[in-house]
């Protein structure tokens, strides 16, 4: 038998391609987009589209806040679940922690009595808001059997009620100066990259990783070979809500001010994001690696499509056909794996 | 010559005219390839009409896989399909049905909230003149089908209140409405008594005088010496002959499947010691099974047996705390545990290597080491990371001391074949250290040789004091590895059987309910 596998050629080929990186096809994929904008914009613009720091920055800050929201929401679709409630517990965190970073120069719009509070009590807050947030959703999916959807959809809807509900729909602005450093210069970047690195360490390194991989390739297996699945999972929900609540503290500090309005549909840009990186809705297949590359991807094509000046509403269209794509291909390597 | 066929075809009970083609259908060296592991190597077989064509051989020998092609599920690498004497390519397992081949599987395909009707003509609904179903045709059309080949069942019933032998009965039925020329059935009787397997044979005794062509997936002996008209016998993916009705011999037909004496299949093994591990008393999962009580020793191996359905998989469920018991006790050690989570299972010393590989034991997705490391990791960790160092040491080890073939560990498991798989899934377990190994169909669809490996490893274990719990549906197995049988009926123990007192007459009578006869 062994024979045999060593002189069919595919097996050969699998071997040989599991040396190369698997973000491989991915990043090149990046690269060729960025490539063409950089030849449409030679040829529409007459000016280059990535020997632009300028541009490349903002990009790069925008891609941060979804790409937190990108690395929780993978370790969920890597379980077979799905976290629709980010950018809505992003809002929430947003809100809670600005509202407790307001200078008190000026009128607060919660807490009126509070003095200055320094700059770790926000952030904690909002990261606390978030993890809470996460602890529901796993709890109530490992407890009760409901489908992440469903229970993730409904977090989606009360979280960003609860965001208009806590001011009354108002932003709030005048936030300290220490609070808003968190998101100005390269900081959310790093935020960004300390964290992506984190996790990708933990997926591959530890049994918190191992463990994921395992529920999300056989749930059942998984419990036989002595998983606490049930508490693996609220684990992993939490990680996701954390993590949403600390792009809501970066996205606020960024922008300088909380709105009930911030994060709208952006779980559904971080799934894209993760589907695009290679990770399998199927379950037990994704990289946080790919991840970061499917966020980058997103970024460059909205960076890039405002600067060759196409309409907003058809960069909307092209963004949804290469969803698809991404999970036609995804679909079509499960498939080939299976009969490999 | 399609014209005269089609007219053939339409003119039932007739046999073969001189114009018709000798064959139904025809196999012309067929070969299927799958990851690891050639399934069919040139492989040919034909199929006359009116008559029932026999197909024997061991799991793992191709059989299922051959059915496969035929109902067109899979392709085939190289070689034909005939059909009447035409080269057909089958795409899809309607394609196969619109040829004419019908197929009943082995596991049961019927949706169990819909009704008998229903799921009968799924597909294929009889339509009123507004375009929607017709409901009262529909009954009445089943309730002509039932008449006919004598089922007696309300066709407005839903399924999933039939017991597994009236769903077998379903499927039969759901097969033959299509009306095809050529019938498989895979194992058709594996979960019914032997009253529903004579109203099976008649069945088949009138689709032959129809000039039907059968094709009869079996391990049971009497059944091919009662129906058959040839037994055509695969061992390992190749064909290795046929016999016809006239000259059929028993023992030649195992020396053709096996390819070699049993008893050098099965391993000498050692007297178990006089040590109780476990000790189960009035065991029992409400509505499932109950009353059962057994004492295991070290190193002693307890064959379960009983048909499919008789809850010999629900016991080792709840002895693994899968689904934890709802009356008796259970003693490891003379200590009464209380069986609720696999995790306290583990820690017990218990392993369990489950019955369906696919859905509860392999992580597909996942390399070879990955799968077989799963359940050790926490003794890998240090602060949460893991030592993988360490780990890869041990699993290479194991790897050498089971025998898995594959290229290395990194390999995604789900391109090892059966029997690899099934070794590094039972290395999984051993990683464990478990003094109580409970195994469920450890042999179920691998070939022979990784068989008898898992049969001296089974031995070995036992010797060196492991207590072994083996479920198999295969008698042979059960007999030739085990100390002493249990052997299971609808839930309940009908019997122990010591294995010098084993044999196979003995152990169906007492999963068929019936008592045993000395």
């Amino acid at each position: 038998m062994s024979a045999i596998l060593e002189k069919n050629p595919l097996a050969t080929l699998s071997l040989w391609s599991r040396r190369l990186p698997a973000e491989l096809g991915i990043l090149l994929v990046l690269l060729g987009i960025g490539l063409a904008f950089e030849l449409f914009g030679w040829a529409m613009r007459e000016q280059s589209f990535l020997m632009n720091s300028q541009r490349l920055v903002l990009m790069i800050l925008q891609v941060s806040v979804i790409g937190l929201l990108a690395i929780g929401v993978t370790q969920v679709i890597i379980t077979t679940g799905i976290d629709l409630s980010s950018g809505s517990v992003l809002a929430l965190s947003a809100m809670v922690a600005a509202s407790l970073a307001q200078t008190s120069d000026f009128g607060r719009a919660m807490f009126p009595a509070l003095t200055d509070l320094p700059v770790w009590v926000p952030v904690m807050a909002g990261i606390g808001v978030g993890l809470l947030a996460g602890v529901i959703n796993g709890s109530l999916i490992a407890a009760t059997g409901i489908p992440p959807f469903i229970v993730t959809l409904g977090m989606m809807v009360s979280a960003r009620g609860l965001a208009r509900y806590y001011t009354e729909g108002q932003p709030i602005s005048m936030l300290s100066d220490s609070y808003t450093a968190i998101g100005s210069g390269a900081m959310p970047v790093i935020i960004f990259l300390v964290v992506a690195a984190i996790f990708h360490v933990a997926l591959r390194y530890t049994k918190y990783g191992k463990y994921t991989y395992a529920i999300g390739g056989n749930m059942q297996a998984a419990r036989i070979s002595g998983i606490n699945v049930k508490r693996h999972l609220i684990v992993v929900y939490s990680i996701a809500g954390l993590l949403a609540g600390l792009a809501g503290v970066v996205a606020s500090a960024r922008a300088a001010t909380g709105q009930a309005g911030m994060g709208m549909s952006y779980e559904l840009d971080a799934i894209a994001a993760a589907v695009i990186g290679g990770t399998s809705l199927a379950g037990g297949m994704g990289r946080i690696t790919g991840t970061v590359i499917g966020a980058l991807i997103l970024g460059v094509m909205a960076s890039g499509f405002t600067f060759l000046g196409v309409d907003a509403y058809i960069q909307d269209i092209i963004k949804g056909m290469i969803i698809v794509v991404a999970v036609v291909v995804d679909q079509y390597r499960n498939k080939r794996k299976a009969k490999r | 010559m399609l014209s005269s066929v089609t007219g053939a075809h339409s003119v039932p009970a007739v046999l073969p005219t001189p114009a018709a083609p000798e064959y139904l259908l025809e196999i012309v060296n067929v070969t299927k390839r799958f990851p690891g592991v050639v399934a069919l190597s040139d492989v040919q077989l034909r199929v006359r009409p009116g008559t029932v064509l026999a197909l024997m051989g061991e799991n793992g020998a191709g059989k299922s896989t051959l059915m496969k092609i035929i109902a067109g599920i899979h392709q085939p690498d190289a070689g034909e399909l005939r059909l009447r004497g035409q080269a057909v390519r089958l795409e899809t397992p309607l394609q196969a049905l619109q040829m004419g081949i019908a197929m009943i599987h082995q596991e049961l395909n019927l949706m169990p909230q819909m009704s008998i009707a229903e799921n009968i003509w799924l597909g294929r609904e009889p339509l009123n003149g507004l375009r929607m179903v017709d409901h009262g045709r529909m009954y009445r059309q089943t309730r002509e089908l039932f008449g006919r080949l004598r089922i007696d069942l309300d066709p407005k019933m839903a399924v999933g209140e039939l017991s597994i032998a009236g769903r077998q009965m379903v499927e039969i039925a759901k097969a033959v409405s299509y009306d095809s020329d050529v019938l498989i059935m895979d194992e058709p009787t594996s979960a019914i008594t032997e009253k529903e397997v004579a109203h099976l044979f008649s069945i088949i005794a009138d689709l032959k005088a129809q000039g039907k062509g059968i094709i009869y997936i079996t391990h049971k002996m009497d059944e091919v010496f009662a129906i058959a008209d040839e037994v055509a016998v695969f061992r390992d993916g190749t064909y290795v002959g046929l016999q016809s009705a006239e000259s059929m011999d028993g023992d030649g037909l195992i020396s053709m499947m096996v390819g070699r004496e049993l008893t050098q299949l099965f391993p000498e093994r050692r007297v178990p010691r006089e040590e109780v591990l476990l000790s189960v008393r009035d065991l029992g999962l409400e509505g499932v099974f109950e009353n059962i009580s057994f004492e295991l020793r070290a190193g002693e191996v307890l064959g379960i047996a009983g048909l499919m359905g008789s809850g010999r998989t629900n016991v080792a469920e709840t002895l693994f705390g899968i689904t934890p018991a709802t009356a008796g006790e259970i003693h490891i050690d003379g200590e009464r545990v209380r069986m609720d989570d696999p995790c306290l299972a583990i820690r017990k010393g218990l392993a369990l290597l489950t019955e369906d590989r696919k859905d509860t034991g392999i992580f597909a997705c996942l390399s070879v080491q990955e799968n077989m490391e799963v359940a050790v990791l926490p003794g890998y960790a240090n602060r949460g990371f893991v030592q993988q160092q360490r780990l890869r040491e041990r699993c290479e080890e194991m790897r050498q001391k089971l025998r898995v073939k594959t290229p290395s560990l990194e390999q995604c498991i789900a391109n090892l074949s059966g029997g690899n798989q099934q070794k590094a899934l039972l290395a999984r377990w051993l990683m464990t250290q478990p003094r109580i190994l409970i195994l469920d169909e450890p042999t179920r669809g691998i070939d022979v040789g990784a068989k008898a490996e898992i049969y001296r490893l089974i031995a070995e274990l036992a010797g060196e004091g492991m207590a072994v719990i083996m479920i198999s549906s295969e008698l042979p197995e059960v007999l030739g590895m085990s100390d002493r049988v249990m052997v299971m009926h609808e839930g309940e123990v009908t019997g122990f059987l010591d294995r010098t007192e084993a044999t196979q007459e003995r152990v169906m009578h007492l999963a068929s309910g019936s008592p045993v006869i000395h």
